[in-house]
Formats: C-alpha cells, sequence, structure tokens
C-alpha cells in the first residue's frame, strides 16, 4: 500500500465511523456533560451573587441598625433632655407659685395684725379716754369743793389771760 | 517540569549508553564474521521495507513472527474481514485465506491475489477495496473506547457531581471549550462546533495513543484517515461559512482587474487548508513511527545486540516525545479546525482587519 495515496476502503471507513461517533458522543456524552457542567456554572455563579446579595442586605440591615440605634440614642437623649427641662421649669413655676403665695399669705397677715393692732390701741385710746374723763371728774369734783378755791382757779386763769 | 526532568534522565543515560555503544562496538566485529555468512543465506535485512510495512495499513494484524528450526518464518497474526466490491458482487472473506500472500481466494468467477498489501483481481477487474483493515479495526477499538470513556463519564453527572473518570475528563473537555472554541470562534457561535471539535481532539488523541502501543496500527499517520477528517473540518467551515468569507473570496477589495488572480488565489486559500491539516498530522505521526522503527532498526543494521541498551534509550526518549506529540498533534489539529471555522465566521466589521 501506497503511503501517501488515500484508500476509498479507509476513508470510506473513517468517514461513516467518525460520523457515527460524532452522533453519539454528542447525543450521550457531550450534551450531558457540557450540559451539567454548564448548569452547575450557573448553579456556582448564582451562588455568587446571592452571596453578594446577602453581603450586601447584611451591610444594609447593620447600617439600618446603625440608623436605629443612633434614632434611638438621640431619641432617648431628647426625651431626657425634654424631661430635664419640664422638671427645672415645673420646679421653677413651683418656686414661684409658693413664694407668691407665701408673699400674699404674710400680706394678709401683716395686714390683719395691723387692723388688730389698730383695733386694740382704739380700744386702748377709749378706755383710757374714759379713764382719763372719770379721774379728772373727780379729781375736778374734789378740787371745787369749796367756792372760793373755784372763784381763786378762775380769777388766776383770767390772769393769765391778761397776761397774754 | 516532568519532562525537563525526563530530559535530564535521557541525556545523562544516552552518555552512558554512547560509552557501552563504543565498548561492544569492537569486539562485536570480530565475532561478526561466521554470523554474517549465515545472514547472507537468508534475506537481506531490508530497514526501508520493514518500516514501510510497519507504518502501512495491512489487512490482517501481525503480531510476532515464529522463525522454526527448519530456518523457515511463520507470521502469526489476527486474520481481519476483507470486504471487496468488484463490479457490483460484494466479496467477503477472512484475510487468512491468502496465507499471507501465498495462495489466492476465489469467490464464483472471480479470483483474487494478495501482493505487497494489495488485493488485485488476476482477470484485471476493477476492485475496491472496503476491507475491515488493520487500521479500521484499530480504529474500532478506539471508537468503543471513546464510547466506554464518554458515555460512563456522561452517566455520573446524572446526580450532578461528577466521580472517577469524569474528574479526569472534564478537564480535557473544558479545555477544548474554554482554550480552542470559545477563543477562535467566540462566545456567540462556538456552542455549534463544539461537538464536532471536542469529537475531533479525543478521536485523533487516542488514535495517536494507540499508534504507540507496539503492534499497534499507524492510523492517524495514514493519508486517507487525516484526509478524511481535513474534509470534515473543510466541509464544517464552508457550509457555516459567512457572506463575508464568500465576499473575500470571490469579491476581494482589490481593483476588479486583479479579480483574475485573486480569485483563484482565494480558491487554493480554501483547499490550501485541509491540505495543511491532511499533511501535518500525517506527516508528524508517520515520521514518529519512522524514527521509533529507525531506531530499533539500528540494533539489526549493527548486528549487535549490544547496540539495543543505545537503541532501546533513544527509544524510550522518542516514546515520550511521541507522548507529547500525541496530545499536541490532536490539539493542533482542533485548534485549526476551530480558527477556520471562526474565521468562515467572521462578521463585516472585521473587513479592515484582513489585508487580502
Amino acid at each position: 500500500m501506497n503511503l501517501i495515496t488515500p484508500e476509498i476502503g479507509l476513508i470510506f471507513w473513517t468517514g461513516i465511523t467518525f460520523l457515527i461517533l460524532l452522533f453519539l458522543l454528542r447525543k450521550f456524552a457531550w450534551k450531558p456533560i457540557l450540559g451539567a457542567v454548564e448548569e452547575r456554572d450557573n448553579k456556582i455563579n448564582a451562588a455568587l451573587n446571592a452571596a453578594e446579595e446577602a453581603r450586601k442586605e447584611i451591610a444594609n440591615l447593620a447600617a439600618e441598625n446603625e440608623k436605629l440605634l443612633n434614632e434611638a440614642r438621640a431619641e432617648k437623649d431628647r426625651i431626657i433632655a425634654d424631661a430635664k427641662k419640664t422638671r427645672e421649669t415645673m420646679i421653677s413655676e413651683a418656686k414661684a407659685i409658693a413664694d407668691s403665695e407665701a408673699k400674699r399669705m404674710i400680706e394678709t397677715a401683716r395686714a390683719s395684725i395691723e387692723n388688730e393692732k389698730n383695733a386694740a390701741l382704739t380700744e386702748v385710746k377709749n378706755l383710757v379716754a374714759g379713764l382719763s374723763i372719770d379721774i379728772a371728774e373727780k379729781l375736778l369734783r374734789k378740787q371745787f369743793e369749796n367756792n372760793a378755791e373755784q372763784q381763786a382757779f378762775v380769777k388766776k386763769h383770767i390772769e393769765d389771760i391778761k397776761l397774754n | 517540569m516532568l519532562f525537563s526532568k525526563f530530559f535530564r534522565f535521557n541525556a545523562l543515560s544516552s552518555l552512558l549508553f554512547a560509552t557501552l555503544f563504543l565498548l561492544s562496538f569492537t569486539p562485536s566485529r570480530a565475532s561478526d564474521a561466521p554470523a554474517s555468512t549465515d545472514s547472507t543465506a537468508k534475506e537481506e535485512f531490508n530497514i526501508t521495507e520493514m518500516i514501510l510495512h510497519h507504518i502501512a495499513d495491512a489487512h490482517d494484524w501481525h503480531l510476532f513472527d515464529v522463525t522454526h528450526e527448519d530456518g523457515s518464518v511463520h507470521a502469526v497474526s489476527i486474520p481481519l474481514p476483507v470486504i471487496l466490491l468488484t463490479e457490483g458482487n460484494l466479496d467477503v472473506f477472512l484475510s487468512s485465506g491468502f496465507h499471507h500472500g501465498h495462495s489466492t481466494v476465489k469467490k464464483a468467477d472471480r479470483e483474487y491475489a494478495y501482493e505487497h498489501g494489495h488485493i488485485t483481481e488476476l482477470s484485471g477487474k476493477k476492485v475496491l477495496d472496503f476491507s475491515i483493515t488493520k487500521n479500521v479495526a484499530s480504529m474500532l477499538i478506539s471508537v468503543s473506547l471513546l464510547l466506554i470513556l464518554f458515555i460512563s463519564a456522561a452517566r455520573s453527572y446524572a446526580n450532578s457531581v461528577p466521580t472517577g473518570l469524569a474528574r479526569f475528563l472534564e478537564p480535557l473537555v473544558l479545555f477544548v471549550r474554554d482554550d480552542i472554541a470559545i477563543p477562535n470562534i467566540g462566545e456567540a457561535k462556538y456552542k455549534k462546533f463544539l461537538p464536532y471539535l471536542l469529537t475531533v481532539f479525543f478521536f485523533i488523541w487516542i488514535n495517536n495513543l494507540l499508534g504507540l502501543v507496539p503492534s499497534g496500527a499507524n492510523f492517524t499517520g495514514n493519508i486517507a484517515v487525516t484526509l478524511t477528517l481535513a474534509v470534515m473540518t473543510m466541509i464544517i467551515t464552508n457550509i457555516n461559512g459567512t457572506k463575508t468569507y464568500w465576499g473575500h473570496i470571490f469579491t476581494p477589495h482589490v481593483p476588479k482587474g486583479l479579480w483574475i488572480i485573486m480569485i483563484p488565489v482565494e480558491l487554493i486559500g480554501v483547499i490550501s487548508k485541509p491540505f495543511a491539516l491532511t499533511v501535518r498530522l500525517f506527516a508528524n505521526i508517520t515520521a514518529g513511527h519512522i524514527i521509533i522503527l529507525s531506531l530499533i532498526s539500528l540494533i539489526f543494521v549493527f548486528k549487535s545486540v549490544f547496540i539495543a541498551p543505545v537503541s532501546v534509550g533513544f527509544v524510550l526518549f522518542m516514546s515520550f516525545l511521541e507522548l507529547l506529540v500525541a496530545a499536541l498533534q490532536a490539539y493542533v489539529f482542533t485548534l485549526l479546525s476551530a480558527l477556520f471555522i471562526g474565521l468562515a465566521l467572521e462578521e463585516p466589521h472585521h473587513d479592515h482587519d484582513h489585508a487580502h
């Protein structure tokens, strides 16, 4: 057989066998293998994407949590500050009310004391006046029991007036 | 890395063998005289004939020769079916009927003789030989192996996690897909051609390897085989050729006056691609076989058994190289097929890249 002369028989068998091999391998080997590999690649890609998504989600959640926490903290601080302010205003208001009430009460007390004092003084004055009149009456009655003395007294007073 | 390691080892061993060779040469010459008179009586050892016989196709699968006590040599071989189409008559018989060319086979009015690997009809009728030759038988073995390997590998994908064989074969399949098909044909269109590329890659590779097995057939080193495969690539390339591809051939971007030169040149290009594929694979595999056979022949040329270590050393080296070549040539054939297909699929916007 010549080395570089292709033989019809070998061409025929090679051609037919190769085409059958191609058909069989394509159907029973390449399709399942490449299909499975592709499916696996897709699965891996999907899993990687999902992991990436999850990572992002977690990052988002963490950020969200952080935000919420900060908000809560701010809220707490605000509430505390508010409460402090309220307490202070309440205390100061209460103090003011108490002060004014005390002042008012003191004022009333003072006024009533004044009144009582005045009333007492008036009574004392009246009493003293009555007593004085009584005493004076008694004294005068005693002194003007004799006529002569009365004359003398009047004379003396008249003389005083003349001197003036 | 493995290869370079081997190479160093080989350099060392060949030095050793060369020394052995020098030592053995002189004494073997001295004792040659009686042996040579004996051998002239027999048929002179003809290297060219032996090598050509080994790389050629045959109608039986030769295993070894037995030399009988009376000096007669008898070949032991597996007979293969001979299928002949002579003027519309189909004749089928076993190649053992020829008794290695010592007798003829009679079928009705036709008498077949076997001479130097050729079957002729004695009355001069035209014979078409469709025999299951050694190469065809070897190919059928390789095809069975491929089917068993890949279909059983594909089965293990049923539960989506490949096991055993598939783990070894999958990287090879993906290599063809990712490093041959996709870069040359493109992501968009490669899927249609991948089954062909995969089949041709593993078909050539396994047949290259079977060719290295002692007494194996030189299947991929046969021009009929490489021609058939190359023509398949050519057919696939041309039936998938785009308008741009055919435009390059029949309306090249040159002044119209030059078309009379350019169109034949482009048409030669269509033919030269499969021709290159044919010759490259054929020549590489055949050359490798010739080198190995030549190195073994050294033993018979020098008629000294002491040359055997040198031959064996070099043959071992060549065999390792041939293992590499077996994979490499399968890769090159597939790569070029993918490249040619990719070129035929080119789209108009690539026009300016090509200096036609």
